[in-house]
């Protein structure tokens, strides 16, 4: 079968490219929905955003798409119909001629989705052989008419790189070009900036939109981060424990959900402009096979009432091109949509002296400098938020800090005490008043102990208490964090990364620390959970009046926790001030770079007038 | 006391999930092959232990003439000079077992340690020690256990010694392999932040985490280790060439295969059995840790 040439001149959309009608797919033997009754359409030429938090079975539409499920898993019912057919009743082998032509994909991580040991140009062909049965001559005038389509350079060289020769916004271009590659109808986008910082997301973004409108692409985008799906996509579906709670234009979504799910997510995002709380939503989502039998996200919500429990509510029309989950989706339009909760009272940084100050802290990895000389200071009750690219350097300087980097020179104080420069050289008392919190809460807790012995350890290494004492400090501290004493008694592998990452802050708080460094503690977790997690540190920071050095590259996050606020750039120091003042009137370039680059519901109207945005009118010309 | 923080989220609430499963050990028992490899061995343990109780001859009693066949004073038959194969055999199993255990244990310890520390060292001294292993790993396991007995004598430790140190660089490899990966977890960068000693990051944070793969090759070293230590009773290097001994028995009693097979196939099929079941519970071990890891990556 060959895949119909399409047209590639620029046209309005017209009909629908692909159809799915009551889709749900199954855990194989024992038939327990993962994500059930799922219709939607996507015309051609539109960006259809799916968002979701982790679980909600987003992915899995995504891949039902091009006829796929993951292992275990099967598409029970339903129908998908794309480019002509029905997917579901074609066979694994037209199905596999049918992807990368009809449809396509763009995974993730592009690192593990292309070929370490190929170079990216046999890599392009390869998809372009794939699907016309051969060698052709015209090939390599292809492969560097879909290299300028992605912005990179469609030179030899380049060409002959490998993907770890590549930056990760190059190896998600060449990802892009393999997918757009045989001009697909349909292509399904997975989350493909997530890795990336925020300056490389919107230029991958930016082509994405223009890829999509050049070859009137329907593109469904997968993705957690509802600023981005906002000012990609034209309309969006919102997903929550498998199922299709919301689905309309983004304008009117994020002006009004009609959904109280939606409403939650919304008020979770932290905002530029804030300086306000977030809202996390209480409770987690149901597992497959432990969902509620009337709506799912009663046992969550606000709004609930006993109606809502005893069956499924359909999704139904609340306006045109609107239709919500929700039984009592009127009220909630009638509400007005807040989309941050009360404003922080955050203690001005006290004038008293430093309770961490670093002086000319020069690290490096070999001989490699990484950071430049950075001065700062950190009051006790102060947050600090450090900024930055990935690479800028944030991270090391924390590791410098908590003594786990060794190769750095200048002074680090702490409390007016100049510190050595690995931890192993400290004294106990010092290590036990400079606590980190670790990035992945997945890795920073031991997998064989239970969650009592790993916040006990810090108790047992400093000699603070011991036996019971040591157990009634553990169920103390655990309830600080807002689980119960019973958790105690829990492995690692049986909590949720939001309930991880709250072991992890009580191990930190448990010896009464000075200061506390929290290494991008959210950037593994939902955008609820972190709006639950940043809500806990702060108030513990302030209630306790540490101390806190918060480090992230998400700048709208900082609002919400910070007084001042670091901005860091290629090891170097560019701006430090007031977070108030820094992100709302940047005096460096590079900051006001950073802020426009961040996607943010404010703005998204702006892009989504695709190519009147800045980010977009810088594109064309690389497209031509 | 320090006051609750107000959050309203309490994620206690949500479903209890069932209480930790059980080790790996307990798990790989629901194969069928952890479940046979466990009784072959369990037999063959319990043969080589309560064997010399329950032997109707003394080991070096003559009882009949040589290669006889089986009857009812001899039930399989006598061997080359006349004793009784069948309590031979009951007490020609203790001691390969014991020097095999107790070589494979060495070694394991060994190399355990050795392993984990050139792990967790990142540095020159990873090199050195797993160059050092590779120097003895260069040579067959036989080989030098054969050289070390002709030289300093047939003596039960230097067999031991002999087979834990070629069992140790085998081990050290994986357990470095395994460790690797872990120690670059954040939760030995936080036990390192505490200041915990080396050798409690090493054996509190680190061992427990490798233990699977550690557990997967103990036995296939123990597998060997049986191997070797009856090849060398059958090339005539058993410290007590007069006692029972299944590979003296197969060396004994080979020539007569034809007349009287049981003399040597009774211990050769015991040293099958027995290294068969130990083949057994290593692979049900490395199938379980497997799956584990499988149903991990489908999370």
């Amino acid at each position: 079968m060959t895949v119909p040439e399409l047209d590639v001149q620029p046209s309005e959309p017209s009909g629908a490219a692909v159809t799915v009608q009551d889709l749900t797919v199954a855990v194989s033997p024992s038939g327990t929905p993962v994500v059930s009754d799922i219709s939607f359409e996507i015309a051609r030429g539109e960006i259809l955003g799916v968002v979701g938090e982790s679980g909600s079975g987003k992915t899995t539409v995504g891949l039902a798409l091009l006829g796929h499920a993951r292992r275990g898993l099967r598409i029970a019912s339903g129908s998908i119909h794309l480019a002509g057919h029905d997917l579901l009743a074609l066979s694994e082998d037209q199905l596999r001629r049918l992807r990368g032509g009809a449809v396509s994909y763009v995974p993730q991580d592009p690192a593990s989705s292309l070929n370490p040991a190929l170079r990216v140009g046999l890599q392009l062909r390869e998809v372009l052989e794939a699907h016309s049965g051969g060698r052709d001559a015209g090939h390599a005038e292809r492969v560097a008419e879909m290299m300028r389509e992605v912005a990179l350079p469609d030179d030899r060289a380049f060409l002959r790189r490998y993907p770890h020769e590549l930056s990760g916004g190059q190896q998600q271009r060449i990802g892009l070009a393999m997918a757009f590659a045989n001009r697909p109808r349909v292509i399904v986008l997975d989350e493909p900036t997530t890795g990336l910082d925020v300056t490389t997301q919107a230029h991958v973004l930016s082509t994405i939109r223009e890829l999509a409108r050049l070859h009137n692409v329907a593109a469904l985008y997968v993705s957690h981060d509802l600023a981005v799906v906002a000012g990609l996509a034209r309309r969006v579906a919102v997903m929550y424990a498998g199922q299709v709670v919301e689905i309309g234009t983004a304008d009117e979504l994020f002006a009004a959900a009609g959904h109280p799910y939606t409403r939650r997510l919304i008020g979770a995002i932290p905002r530029l402009t804030g300086g306000r709380s977030l809202l996390g939503i209480p409770g987690r989502a149901a597992s497959p096979g432990s969902r509620p039998p009337g709506c799912s996200f009663a046992p969550r919500c606000a709004l609930r009432i006993d109606e809502c429990e005893e069956a499924v509510p359909p999704l139904r029309a609340v306006a045109a091109d609107h239709l919500v989950r929700c039984i009592r989706a009127e009220l909630v339009l009638g509400q007005e949509q807040s989309r941050v909760g009360d404003p922080i009272e955050m203690p001005a940084a006290g004038a008293d002296a430093a309770a961490l100050s670093l002086e000319d802290v020069v690290a490096s990895y070999g001989r490699q400098e990484v950071v430049h000389s950075v001065s700062l200071g950190l009051t006790a009750h102060e947050c600090l938020a450090l900024v930055g690219e990935s690479g800028s350097g944030k991270t090391t300087i924390a590791r410098a800090i908590a003594g786990l980097h060794h190769n750095w020179t200048g002074t680090i104080m702490l409390g007016g005490v100049p510190l050595e420069t690995s931890a192993r050289h400290r004294s106990a008392d010092v290590r036990r008043r400079i606590q980190y919190i670790f990035q992945n809460p997945y890795g920073s807790l031991n997998p064989r102990r239970t969650v009592g012995q790993i916040i006990e350890q810090p108790l047992h290494v400093f000699g603070l208490t011991d036996g019971r004492e040591a157990g009634q400090r553990v169920a103390e501290m655990l309830e600080r964090v807002s689980l119960t004493a019973a958790y105690a008694a829990r492995y690692p592998d049986q909590l949720s990364g939001g309930e991880r990452q709250r072991v992890a802050i009580a191990r930190a708080l448990v010896c009464d620390p000075a200061v506390l460094i929290c290494d991008e503690v959210t950037s593994a977790l939902d955008v609820s959970v972190q709006a639950a997690i940043v809500e806990l540190l702060g108030n513990l920071q302030r209630d306790l009046g540490l101390s806190m050095l918060f480090i992230t590259h998400n700048l709208p996050l900082v609002r919400s926790i910070a007084q001042r606020v670091a901005v860091l750039h290629n090891g170097e120091l560019t701006e430090i001030g007031e977070a108030a003042q820094v992100l709302e009137t940047p005096g460096q370039p590079y900051t006001r770079q950073l802020i426009a680059d961040t996607p943010s519901l404010e703005t998204a109207k702006a892009d989504l007038g695709l190519g009147d945005s800045p980010a977009g009118a810088a594109r064309p010309g690389e497209l031509a | 006391m320090i006051p609750a923080a107000g959050i309203s989220a309490s994620p206690a609430d949500a479903q209890v999930r069932p209480v930790r499963a059980s080790s790996l050990m307990r798990r790989s028992l629901r194969l069928w092959r952890t479940r046979i490899g466990l009784i072959l061995v369990g037999a063959l343990v319990l043969l080589a232990i309560i064997g010399p109780f329950v032997a109707p001859h003394g080991q070096s009693a003559f009882i009949g003439p040589p290669f006889s066949n089986p009857s009812g004073k001899a039930p399989l038959g006598t061997d080359h000079i006349g004793q009784d194969v069948l309590s031979r055999l009951l007490n020609g199993g203790g001691s390969i077992l014991l020097t095999a255990i107790i070589a494979t244990a060495a070694g394991l310890i060994a190399g355990t340690v050795i392993g984990m520390a050139a792990a967790y060292a990142r540095n020159a001294l990873d090199d050195v020690l797993m160059r050092g292993m590779d120097v003895i790993m260069a040579f067959p396991q036989v080989m030098l256990a054969l050289v070390a007995v002709a030289v300093v004598g047939p003596h039960n430790w230097v067999i031991v010694l002999a087979i834990a140190l070629t069992t140790a660089p085998r081990i050290a490899r994986v357990a470095r392999g395994a460790a690797l990966p872990v120690v670059e977890r954040d939760f030995i960068a936080c036990s390192e932040a505490m200041g915990v000693p080396r050798w409690r990051i090493l054996f509190v944070d680190l061992f427990p985490n490798i233990l699977g793969p550690l557990m997967v090759e103990a036995s296939l070293r123990l597998t060997y280790s049986i191997g070797v230590i009856a090849a060398l009773a059958f090339l005539g290097l058993a410290p007590n060439p007069g006692a029972a001994n299944w590979g003296t028995m197969i060396q004994e009693n080979r020539i007569a295969l034809a007349v009287q097979p049981w003399g040597a196939a009774a211990p050769i099929i015991a040293i099958a059995l027995l290294t068969m079941g130990t083949g057994l519970i290593g692979d049900g071990i490395a199938r379980t840790a497997a799956g584990i890891d499988r149903a991990r990556g489908a999370e």
